[in-house]
């Protein structure tokens, strides 16, 4: 607090503190909203009298999903997805970032190789050519290759990582190098173990990007035992009980309760919110550390 | 600040500079012939120069493989396959089409009414996004950078980037519990006197509801980079700025707007160029036929016209001259900051 501040001043920063706290609600409240409807009994939704607090509490609506089979193979699924697109997507993501992240001395034609992967950032193929190549051409469609797939390398990711590797200290690797070691063992057993905040934050960007996905399912998944939990939810928040049995079936009627809804809801973004609060620090260097880089 | 320097084909073709051929220094008295013969050294030694590379380097580079197929199968694949918009697209057929048909599924469009519609919505939509979405975020950087505890300050931080990291689906369904007829929006409607409104089903409220979420989904992360810009700025220069008497307003003014600057201008480049994108997953979860009118966008659109009625030639057009048009964008956008500010992404 500096003592020379003009009333003007000190005013605005009361006002500014207010803001901040209003727009911590305003981030808070629909979280809240669906916590309280979760809990409460649907007579009291419908009659709108749920706001932040639960009317009626009961956990009978928990106990429903939670004995639910099909919400288990939904949220098996995606557990699925998630490791797998990961370990995936991890893998191809390093390897084209530790190589791009070479000097042109070494990596002949960088400039060509970095294009062509960055081009594709700006200019993508599109859904029906995409549809079209994943069903005709890869015969992947209704498999787990297709949700896996698609989101697999992240460009965008892997420049971070690549900013990353550029500013490790070059001389290790040049001495391991001396020392006879090969490309594959300074990658291994010096860069790896260097990179492990980078790995770490790319680790929990795909992770995140695998648990929320829910088109690449919608648009190439038909069987209902395949969807992630995200589409399920997709299913149940529009009505939509042509899409996949599962709905229709759930509800026994085309109208499911908003406690239903604000169950599975919570219940699939539940995961998210637990490990965020330990693991954003590792979101906000990933992404300084793609910018940093002048 | 560069998302990378070395962008598409910086250094094919350079061809001097080489010191086994020393052409750069050679290129004084020379007759055609020699130049020719030099060039062609040239060529070779470069070619020679590879090979020695990957004789020696091999492993590095097969590091490329992997990424590189995986690339060319689920990117370069699709985009080739964007000549259907070209060619007659049937079913079960070769993704390549069957015939070729030039211009017309682009004239199919052009003569589309309702093209010119989902056309319109996307430019508006997009419109409003950016002229929101981009402001905003830089008044929360700097207003957040006024508050003086660390800890709140953190936490206000940490608490708003939490909606950029919920599903969409999520998102989706908590604006429909949000407002629906007993959700809380209308309950506070009610409590002030007025009438209870079916919001998702209003044409005239969808780019509202839809600009509104994106407020609440992008504020906080997109003020990261600001608030790392903000950070960097040195503090002398807002003692010198007080010393010459400058309050706080015309610090930040003439200290942090300039400081942020080189920020925003990267930021407003990339945001210009996905212009056109609108967000397809959030109006595809939030539309349905009463709000057509207003919240079809194109790539709802061509959606629908392509996986929903099988008019794959035709829904590809459209997709392709939409993604000629973003691409331009982002294209222009580079351009023109290059010119104007001197700064660009490449």
């Amino acid at each position: 607090m500096h003592l020379n501040d003009t009333k003007g001043y000190k005013i605005f920063r009361v006002v500014n503190i207010i803001v901040m706290i209003l727009i911590v609600i305003a981030t808070f409240l629909p979280f809240v909203n669906i916590v309280a409807q979760s809990f409460s009994s649907e007579r009291y939704i419908t009659a709108g009298e749920v706001f932040l607090l639960p009317r009626g509490f009961n956990v009978d609506t928990y106990r429903a999903v939670l004995q639910n089979q099909r919400f288990w193979i939904h949220y098996r699924n995606t557990i699925v997805y998630t490791v797998v697109g990961v370990a995936i997507a991890m893998f191809l993501t390093t390897l084209l970032a530790y190589v791009l992240s070479k000097p042109k001395t070494r990596l002949k034609g960088k400039g060509f190789w970095v294009g062509f992967a960055v081009f594709t950032m700006f200019f993508a193929g599109g859904i029906i050519p995409t549809y079209i190549v994943y069903n005709n051409t890869l015969n992947i469609t209704n498999t787990m290759w297709a949700v896996v797939f698609p989101l697999a390398l992240s460009i965008y990711n892997m420049l971070i990582m690549k900013a990353f590797f550029e500013n490790l200290p070059t001389a290790l690797e040049e001495a391991a190098s001396i020392d006879g070691m090969s490309t594959y063992g300074i990658f291994l057993k010096i860069i790896l173990p260097l990179s492990k905040p980078i790995l770490a934050t790319m680790t929990l960007f795909y992770a995140v990007a695998y648990w929320n996905a829910w088109f690449q399912a919608f648009m190439f998944l038909n069987e209902w035992t395949l969807f992630p939990v995200t589409l399920f939810l997709r299913n149940l928040i529009s009505g939509a009980t042509a899409t996949g049995e599962a709905a229709a079936a759930e509800a026994g009627s085309t109208q499911i309760a908003s406690n239903v809804r604000s169950v599975a809801m919570f219940l699939t973004v539940l995961p998210i919110i637990m490990v965020y609060p330990f693991v954003q620090k590792y979101f906000v260097s990933g992404i300084m550390l793609g910018s940093v880089k002048e | 600040m560069e998302i990378d320097s070395q962008v598409p084909g910086g250094e094919t073709g350079r061809i001097g500079n080489n010191p086994e051929t020393g052409i750069a220094s050679a290129q004084g008295a020379m007759s055609v012939e020699e130049y020719q013969e030099k060039l062609k050294r040239t060529e070779v030694s470069k070619f020679e120069s590879v090979r020695k590379s990957l004789r020696k380097d091999w492993q590095l580079y097969t590091f490329l493989i992997l990424p590189v197929v995986y690339l060319i199968v689920f990117q370069y694949l699709p985009m080739i396959g964007n000549v259907i918009a070209f060619r007659r697209f049937v079913p079960g057929g070769s993704m390549l089409g069957q015939e070729f048909v030039g211009l017309r599924y682009f004239e199919m469009f052009w003569n589309d009414r309702t093209f010119w519609r989902v056309f319109r919505n996307t430019l508006t939509i997009g419109g409003y996004t950016l002229l929101f979405n981009f402001p905003i975020p830089i008044i929360f950087a700097l207003l957040l950078n006024e508050v003086k505890s660390i800890k709140f300050k953190r936490f206000v931080q940490t608490a708003s980037y939490l909606p950029h990291f919920i599903s969409m689906v999520i998102v989706a369904g908590m604006i429909m519990e949000m407002l629906s007829a007993s959700g809380i929006v209308n309950q506070v409607i009610e409590w002030f006197g007025g009438n209870p409104t079916i919001f998702l089903q209003r044409a005239e409220w969808f780019r509202t509801i839809y600009v509104g979420s994106e407020i609440w989904q992008r504020t906080g992360w997109g003020a990261i980079l600001y608030l790392a810009a903000l950070t960097n700025i040195d503090p002398n220069l807002y003692e010198a700025a007080a010393i010459d008497g400058a309050g706080r307003l015309k610090q930040t003014w003439h200290v942090t707007l300039p400081g942020i600057m080189p920020t925003i201008i990267t930021l407003l480049i990339l945001n210009i160029g996905n212009f056109m994108n609108v967000g397809f997953e959030k109006v595809f979860l939030l539309y349905n036929p009463l709000t057509y009118e207003t919240g079809d966008v194109i790539s709802t659109y061509l959606y629908r016209i392509g996986l929903g009625s099988a008019n794959f030639s035709y829904a590809t057009a459209i997709g392709l001259a939409q993604a000629v048009i973003g691409f331009i964008l982002v294209m222009g956008a580079n351009l023109l900051s290059r010119k104007l500010t001197n700064r660009s992404l490449w």
